[in-house]
């Protein structure tokens, strides 16, 4: 039963209390370049959720075999090696979205979250455990890209997933699908989850002394 | 004995200065531009300001309110920026879109950063090169003035717009009475030259800033001529485009200039530096938004080197 509901709060901590994107703010090139389409956005994210997983897992397997001075490098050898292998797939399978990705695609390698996984979760855990991980970081990540993609998409294209929404009747507003639109829709997001997990928290801990320091502003039981 | 002396802490002397007075003295100084501008542009231009400032005053009072902050509609700050915004659009622009112009100055660029003196570029300025870019198209459909006969035309080119594509450039005295395509406000250097000179009786802004601006771009577009070395047409660029409303009323803008003279003329020759080279260098026409908009970002940075030495202080003080 323990170790049933610990792999749960694994899963789950990615996708909300731990979002790589909207949280941990990490791999905002791949959030911010590819989201123009909601496609993309899921596309990208399912990409560096197998190669999550993938490497999540062989890094757990061989973590008591590595010499911690040689870690990195160990690590990023791995996730190279799934990033090959998903980019050979995508070209064989999905030949559009490749074209779409371009150069995001060998760019996972240097993502941030597959490594931060790879040396907060996967070198401390086992395989199965890590492989949740993978997965629940993964499916946040995506989560967020889609979010953001199908934002930016509806505002700058009046399109959703190539679904003409807006038939004509306004201007989109080009800004979205520019740069710009990205740490527009990026932020307000951010902004959206911290105020969201803000007040969550609060009502969670409020006036329980062993939790709650007091102080925070705005608190009513803090006095 | 009773205490007949009353002792107050400083400052003892003050002015009766107040935001909403400096903003009333803004938008009276706005009134010639945009009654010029109604005047060349015909009541479509009116309807344009009127959903712009409505729009903002109410983004402003929605956002406080829901941001739960104190209602600020009284300092006037929402219309001032609702009416610089709608001078800087183009007169025929569809109103939705002014509202939405209007949505990303008070709610995003203002209210987001915390409000009055709190925004780090200027609301109007950055909101219309947030248009400029979402709308390319239809923010750059000028229309053409009506001139003193009063006859409509359909569409016309702004001077600068001429000026990269090839065509007749209007008269020096169109130009400097407003009789030209551009954005609403922008057209009549006249109108917008009698507001500076009120604000600067009313000692609402200093000279430093449009001055130096207008005279950088003077000196620099006949230094660098179409023709090789000063053979340039200074009084068209001053006259051109939007130099005059950016200059007097934008470049001036309290929290988004720098603090001190010192600060505001090296502010103020980034910005006519910038205007030209964005004018005579790339594929834009005007580049008067983007160039204060560039030094907005620069104030901090300016008024940490340019610091007052303090009295008696040495040198490193």
């Amino acid at each position: 039963m323990a170790v049933k509901s610990k792999a749960l709060t694994v899963l789950a901590n990615g996708f909300l209390k731990e979002n790589p994107t909207l949280r941990l703010l990490l791999g905002m090139c791949p959030s911010l370049a590819v989201t123009t389409l909601a496609k993309n956005g899921i596309g990208m994210g399912i990409a560096a959720t197998v190669v999550l997983i993938g490497s999540n897992v062989v890094i757990s397997l061989i973590r008591k075999i590595v010499p911690d001075k040689v870690r990195i490098p160990v690590f990023i050898t791995v996730i190279a090696g799934f990033v090959t292998i998903v980019k050979m797939l995508m070209e064989a399978y999905f030949p559009d979205l490749n074209k779409q990705l371009g150069i995001f695609i060998p760019l996972i390698v240097v993502n941030c979250i597959i490594l931060a996984r790879a040396e907060m979760f996967a070198s401390k855990n086992g395989p199965l455990l890590s492989a949740l991980d993978g997965l629940g970081m993964g499916i946040g990540f995506t989560a967020a890209l889609f979010v953001i993609g199908s934002v930016r998409e509806i505002l700058g294209a009046g399109t959703w997933m190539g679904i003409t929404l807006t038939a004509d009747l306004f201007d989109p507003a080009t800004i979205m699908i520019l740069p710009p639109g990205g740490f527009l829709v990026m932020g307000c997001l951010i902004a959206l989850v911290n105020k969201l997990s803000r007040r969550k928290k609060k009502a969670s801990i409020a006036g329980d002394p062993e939790k709650c320091a007091m102080g925070c502003p705005g608190c009513e039981k803090a006095s | 004995m009773e205490n007949r002396l009353s002792m107050s802490s400083s400052p003892h002397i003050r002015s009766d200065a107040s935001t909403s007075k400096i903003m009333l003295d803004v938008l009276i100084a706005l009134l010639p531009a945009s009654l010029a501008g109604v005047y060349f542009f015909g009541l479509d231009a009116a309807l344009t300001i009127i959903v712009c400032v409505v729009s903002s005053v109410a983004f402003e009072y929605l956002a406080r309110r829901i941001l739960k902050r104190s209602n600020t509609l009284s300092d006037l700050s929402a219309a001032v920026t609702g009416l610089l915004l709608a001078l800087n659009l183009p007169p025929a622009i569809p109103k939705w879109m002014a509202v939405v112009g209007s949505f990303f100055a008070i709610v995003v660029i203002k209210q987001l950063f915390g409000g009055i003196g709190q925004n780090f570029i200027n609301p109007a300025l950055g909101a219309r090169v947030i248009l400029l870019v979402a709308y390319g198209t239809k923010m750059t459909q000028w229309t053409a003035p009506r001139g003193f006969s009063g006859t409509d035309a359909i569409a016309s080119a702004t001077p600068l717009g001429v000026l990269k594509e090839g065509g007749e450039l209007p008269g020096y005295l169109d130009m400097f009475l407003g009789n030209v395509g551009g954005s609403l406000g922008e057209t009549s250097a006249l109108a917008l030259i009698i507001g500076g000179l009120y604000l600067l009786i009313r000692k609402v802004i200093s000279w430093e800033i449009p001055v130096i601006y207008i005279g950088t771009v003077a000196l620099l577009s006949w230094i660098l001529g179409p023709e090789g070395f000063m053979t340039g047409d200074p009084l068209f660029h001053i006259l051109a485009g939007g130099l005059m409303i950016g200059a007097i009323f934008m470049a001036t803008d309290y929290t988004t200039s720098p603090m001190t003279r010192k600060g505001a003329i090296i502010y103020a020759i980034g910005c006519g530096l910038l205007t030209i080279i964005f004018r005579l260098y790339t594929n834009m026409p005007e580049g008067v938004s983007y160039a204060i908009l560039l030094m907005n970002t620069a104030v901090p940075l300016i008024d940490r080197y340019t610091v007052p030495k303090r009295f008696g202080g040495d040198k490193h003080a």
